[in-house]
């Protein structure tokens, strides 16, 4: 097995003492696409926010690289090499497109001169090339999906979690999304997805981890997750046995 | 890397700016030569000042979005130093000025230290009462003649000491150069990387952590930008009028009008402050000496009535009227 990019260890937080994520261990192969799946409020959100350093778990250990990473903040994690986005689009409305990727590319330079070349090589990954001057609140809902995995992928991360990049899309763009996925994947780097869509999640992922009130419930390949009869009763019954 | 050298939106914007910006500087400089009027001469004076304080300020309220309704107490800061300095220990105030601005730029970052910690509208509340705690404190101190002020005698014309027979043209010129090298800065902060991490800052803070931007540092990087340079205004204002005292200095209506110019112009822009300052200073000015007189407050009411509308009609500042970039468009609408 190839080294892991990330490991969780009995991670645990619980907020004004509701328990959103109890003793949660799995761990992420370089180069994979890993989904976070689960029903609302299995804890998702809080295991994400964790790992990219957005709060402080109560217990456990998250490696990155091997180093721990728990309670260095979102600035730290970005630097070592952890991306992300955000579920509900974050842009920087004052901004152009192109800017708003290059804040993300001063990450890694100082100069704007090349911020703005790097931002320009990954809008053009992203297929936003044609927007770079276009104001980001003018942007169509799936072009800001978009704009949200740019803007993470000008820090150069090596790990990159993506928060339901793919709902609320017409099956179309989504297919476009699942697309950009893939190519971001060819590049060398790791994803995690949090999503609902399982339709389109499945066949794009190598594996799954399924959280349910806040505990791991399974962990495994898309086969192994859709024939788990736990994860069949907690997630796809609550959500198809209607 | 062929993409970098193409020239795009932004270098052509940042280029067109520049020359704007020179022709600008080259007509301002030949504009009191036809004038005979001192009294316009003198408005034309205020407006430049106000021009480069209004700019100060929106380095930290306009890009970075703290909005600070406390300005007034870096303008005092600059303004006491360079008039104590020259008038007790007789270093010239072209010295003094920069001993000003650094002052004013420490105490814009220990006034950040514990306020930028508050979010939102609390910033501002913090940097009200602490403005208001300033001019208190000013007023009842002793070495700085308490609420007497400072009068600054003339000694001889001289350029290093600022001082001149007759001041409003030579003050022509240096409130100029002071509204320019604010124009400056923050024309070189909007292409710069902290330039970026403030609007950052201002639209999305999640957002901004996630790409690695360091929020307090960012906020007091801007902070101390703009009390210096807020700092070196109060020092020329000082040395123009020849005077000092806490409510010129430091007072509630001072913080208010170095912030005005650049709401009203377009926050976060980099010709906001100039356009809102050659709008709302002769504005003020000119209610004043007609109405002022009167009593009651007249002027007041219907500048604050021209404001409302300017505000209604126009959200985004009158720079928006200019087809250039707005700060919540952040569009670049003027190709032909």
């Amino acid at each position: 097995m190839a080294e892991p990019i990330l490991e969780l260890h009995s991670v645990s937080k619980s907020f004004s003492g509701v328990a959103a994520n109890v003793d949660i261990s799995f761990a992420v192969t370089r180069g994979e696409i890993l989904g976070l799946i689960g029903p609302n409020g299995a804890g998702k959100s809080s295991l994400f926010n964790s790992i990219s350093g957005a709060i402080v778990p109560d217990g456990g250990a998250i490696l990155f690289e091997g180093k721990p990473i728990s309670g260095l903040g979102p600035v730290a994690c970005t630097k070592r090499g952890i991306g992300r986005t955000f579920q509900v689009v974050r842009s920087f409305d004052s901004m152009t497109v192109l800017e708003n990727v290059m804040v993300g590319a001063f990450a890694r330079v100082q100069r704007a001169r090349h911020a703005m070349a790097r931002a320009l090589e990954v809008l053009a990954v992203c297929g936003l090339d044609g927007r770079a001057d276009t104001p980001a609140h003018a942007l169509t809902p799936p072009e800001k999906r978009r704009l949200e995995v740019a803007r993470a992928l000008a820090t150069e991360p090596r790990l990159l979690l993506l928060d339901e990049m793919l709902t609320g899309l017409t099956p179309t763009e989504a297919q476009e999304g699942v697309q950009l996925v893939r190519a971001i994947r060819a590049r060398g780097i790791t994803i995690i997805m949090v999503e609902h869509v399982m339709e389109i999640l499945l066949p794009l992922i190598d594996r799954a981890v399924v959280l349910h009130l806040g505990r791991k419930l399974a962990e495994g390949s898309p086969a192994e997750i859709v024939q788990n009869p736990e994860v069949i009763r907690a997630y796809l019954g609550d959500r198809y046995g209607t | 890397m062929s993409l970098s050298l193409r020239p795009n939106a932004i270098t052509k914007r940042r280029r067109r700016e520049l020359l704007v910006g020179a022709v600008l500087l080259v007509l301002l400089a030949l504009l009191p030569l036809p004038i005979g009027n001192v009294y316009l001469r003198g408005l034309i004076v205020l407006t430049l000042l106000y021009a480069g304080l209004a700019q100060g300020w929106n380095v930290l309220g306009g890009y970075c979005g703290q909005i600070s309704l406390g300005h007034a107490l870096y303008f005092g800061i600059g303004a006491y130093t360079s008039t104590i300095l020259f008038t007790r220990f007789g270093i010239p105030p072209t010295l003094g000025l920069f001993v000003g601005s650094g002052l004013a730029a420490l105490a814009a970052l220990l006034v950040g230290w514990p306020s930028f910690r508050l979010s939102g509208h609390y910033y501002a509340i913090a940097t009200l009462v602490i403005g208001l705690m300033a001019e208190l404190l000013v007023q009842n101190w002793g070495f700085v003649n308490a609420a007497m002020g400072i009068t600054i005698p003339f000694h001889a014309q001289s350029w290093l000491d600022l001082e001149f027979r007759v001041a409003v043209l030579p003050f022509h010129y240096v409130m100029l150069a002071y509204a320019a090298i604010a124009w400056i800065i923050a024309w070189l902060i909007e292409g710069s990387r902290w330039g970026f991490y403030w609007r950052a800052v201002k639209d999305d803070v999640e957002a901004a952590q996630s790409l690695a931007v360091r929020i307090f540092p960012s906020k007091m990087a801007a902070a101390s930008i703009s009390g210096a340079i807020t700092g070196v205004g109060g020092a020329l204002y000082a040395q123009y009028i020849g005077f000092i005292d806490p409510d010129s200095g430091f007072g509630l209506s001072l913080s208010v009008l170095i912030a005005l110019p650049a709401v009203v112009g377009g926050v976060g822009t980099l010709w906001g402050p100039l356009i809102g300052a050659a709008v709302l200073i002769p504005l003020q000015q000119l209610s004043a000496a007609w109405l002022g007189g009167a009593g009651g407050g007249v002027d007041l009411m219907i500048y604050g009535a021209l404001i409302v509308v300017l505000a209604l009609a126009r959200p985004q500042g009158l720079v928006s009227l200019f087809g250039v970039r707005s700060q919540a468009g952040g569009e670049v609408m003027d190709n032909g």
